[in-house]
């Protein structure tokens, strides 16, 4: 079984296609591992059995019908942010402790569609904030290297899960980080597609301009396949880019010679932790191998992206998040005298610290009279960060840097500092401020701990994206490495 | 003209503040704008977090953008429009089924023939 569960996507449909394995003994295999494992890593909030068996058994008929896609009989675990009917959706908050999702979101339905198998619902941070998933109300999540520390946040448990070989493949959520950082510090691939691409619909609103959804699996090639299911136009999401359907897995083997990377010098300078830089460069040397020309770029607003995100996040947080009053879903106290009362005491109960704090700011920087100097500067600012990658993509065709400043930090080393924890997210955060796409591949280890290399496309350019990705995975065997005691 | 006058007194009054550091009373208020419940000890914690958090946010302040168009969306899109018909089926009784329970002792769900139920707000 060992071989099976470091199988690419590819290998294990090949196995259920030639019925080496069917999409039921997968699954349970899978299962058993997380009742093995889980205790310990805390990679899932839910699991539901039944209908988890029930949708294997329905991809083995399928499969026997000679009907199976790319992902049929696949056990994927989902993100406990996308609602999926029937399924306890709790966005990692005591305020949906108990929600049970009345709707799919339309990621859901896309892998349902595809055949694929819902495994369970993944630990978070409470409402996507935060950066190693101490926030989340179920308890933190362990990063499978180390189990000392933190698997990166917000999509933590899929990390954990992916890391820990407790799903084939799993879903996440970034907003300013949330499946590039997780990715860089569990080691394993993960991608977040440009803004408009993947519908939110169904996906727990936290900052609406800039949430996006994407894949987080072994390799490249396995995110190409998942993003084939997930993209789409959908018009139930006002913000859904309506382009035509691509295959992200069609260039995979095209030649890297000629590409042009850009090394951005801000992504290089103070604040980077000298032995990432190392693994960073290592892998940039092994791109000039496969033929690749290294081009110096600037984006001189980097600084200034921390500052606007939590301007934007924190704000549009306090207005999405503000649908939690206790009325129709979700927590609602037990004792209050009215209404004031009612929303009072039920989002002071139902939210945890790091969420009342962005609501807070949210609802300051939002408040009578500080409209244009917060959120309208913000939003400006936020055009010249974008510029910078304009005007870096004339000189490149995909920039390269590390995707987190450190490798995984301790449990409880930044949860009392929220400053030092937003600043994991200084090589992340612009590229969601610019709506741009940006992925984290497996680039090597430092003491034993994971190094991601963050790479940056331009607008829809995600299946050069995992070209690149895919050539690197080629000659190196990083994102083959499994931890010890799994 | 008036308008303008009162447009640069509430400019003034914005960069009066923004120098003003924020105290216990600003966490309260915005705690009731928020509608959260603090108390005053988690209030005095909150605002030092705060204000770590808006000291981070005031390095935007030293940057010219005037004339700088505000973005919302990466590809500029504007809010799409479709026909006003209606799309979705009648889920009143798949929704109303999670409502959450009432509270103040009565073990049931807060809904009523279709209606949710809260504190009595008109008299």
């Amino acid at each position: 079984m060992s071989q099976v569960i470091n199988s690419s996507l590819k290998e294990l449909g090949q196995m259920l296609a030639s019925k080496q394995i069917s999409s039921v003994e997968l699954t349970q295999e899978y299962l058993n591992r997380i009742d093995t494992l889980n205790p310990e890593i805390n990679a899932y909030i839910t699991l539901d059995i039944e209908k988890t068996l029930a949708q294997a058994k329905a991809a083995d008929v399928r499969i026997a019908q000679g009907r199976a896609e790319a992902l049929t009989g696949i056990p994927i675990a989902q993100k406990d942010i996308f609602c999926a009917q029937g399924w306890r959706t709790t966005c990692g908050s005591h305020m949906l402790e108990n929600f049970i999702a009345p709707y799919d979101a339309y990621v859901i339905k896309q892998f349902d569609a595809a055949g694929a198998v819902n495994l369970g619902k993944t630990n978070m941070d409470e409402f996507a904030m935060g950066s190693s998933n101490e926030t989340s109300y179920f308890g933190g999540v362990k990063n499978p290297w180390d189990r000392s520390r933190v698997p990166g946040g917000s999509s933590g448990g899929s990390a954990a899960a992916v890391a820990a070989r407790l799903c084939a493949a799993a879903t996440g959520t970034d907003t300013g980080g949330s499946i590039r950082q997780p990715a860089s510090l569990c080691g394993f691939t993960g991608l977040k597609p440009t803004y408009g691409l993947v519908s939110r619909y169904g996906m727990i609103a936290f900052a609406s301009s800039l949430d996006q959804a994407g894949p987080m699996a072994k390799s490249a090639e396995d995110c190409a396949l998942l993003l084939n299911t997930m993209a789409g136009f959908d018009e139930k999401d006002s913000t859904s880019v309506n382009r035509p359907k691509e295959d992200y897995t069609r260039d995979l083997n095209k030649p890297l010679q000629g590409l042009k990377i850009g090394l951005p010098k801000e992504y290089f300078a103070e604040g980077l932790e000298a032995n990432v830089g190392a693994v960073v460069q290592s892998a940039i040397e092994e791109y000039k191998k496969l033929g690749a020309e290294i081009v110096d770029i600037s984006l001189p607003n980097t600084q200034l992206s921390i500052p606007v995100y939590y301007v934007i996040a924190p704000a549009e947080a306090s207005s999405n998040l503000s649908r939690y009053d206790g009325v129709r879903y979700g927590h609602r106290a037990k004792e209050y005298t009215d209404l004031m009362d009612m929303y009072c005491k039920t989002r002071a109960e139902g939210f945890g610290a790091e969420v009342k704090r962005r609501i807070l700011i949210g609802t300051y920087v939002l408040s009578a009279g500080y409209y244009d100097a917060y959120y309208l500067k913000a939003q400006q600012i936020r055009r010249l960060i974008a510029q910078d990658f304009t005007e870096a993509f004339k000189q490149c065709d995909v920039i390269m840097g590390p995707a987190a400043p450190s490798t995984a930090f301790k449990i409880g080393e930044k949860a009392d500092d929220p400053v030092a924890m937003y600043l994991q997210d200084i090589y992340t955060i612009a590229v969601n401020l610019a709506g741009l796409p940006g992925m984290s591949i497996p680039a090597g280890f430092s003491d034993g701990l994971p190094v991601g290399l963050q790479i940056i496309g331009n607008y829809f350019d995600e299946a050069r994206m995992l070209n690149v990705g895919h050539a690197y995975q080629q000659v190196t065997d990083w994102h083959k490495r499994m931890p010890e005691g799994i | 003209m008036w308008s303008k006058l009162s447009h640069d007194c509430t400019l003034l009054q914005t960069i009066y503040k923004l120098f003003m550091s924020l105290n216990i009373q600003d966490v309260l208020r915005i705690a009731h704008l928020a509608r959260i419940e603090i108390n005053p000890a988690e209030a005095e914690a909150t605002l030092n977090k705060l204000s770590g958090i808006l000291g981070l946010i005031e390095q935007m302040q030293a940057v010219d953008t005037t004339g700088i168009e505000p973005m919302s969306h990466s590809q500029d899109v504007t809010q799409r429009l479709r026909e006003d018909v209606v799309t979705e089926g009648n889920h009143r009784k798949d929704f109303q089924a999670i409502a959450p329970m009432l509270g103040n002792g009565v073990k049931a769900p807060a809904v009523e023939d279709g209606l949710y139920l809260v504190p009595k707000v008109i008299e």
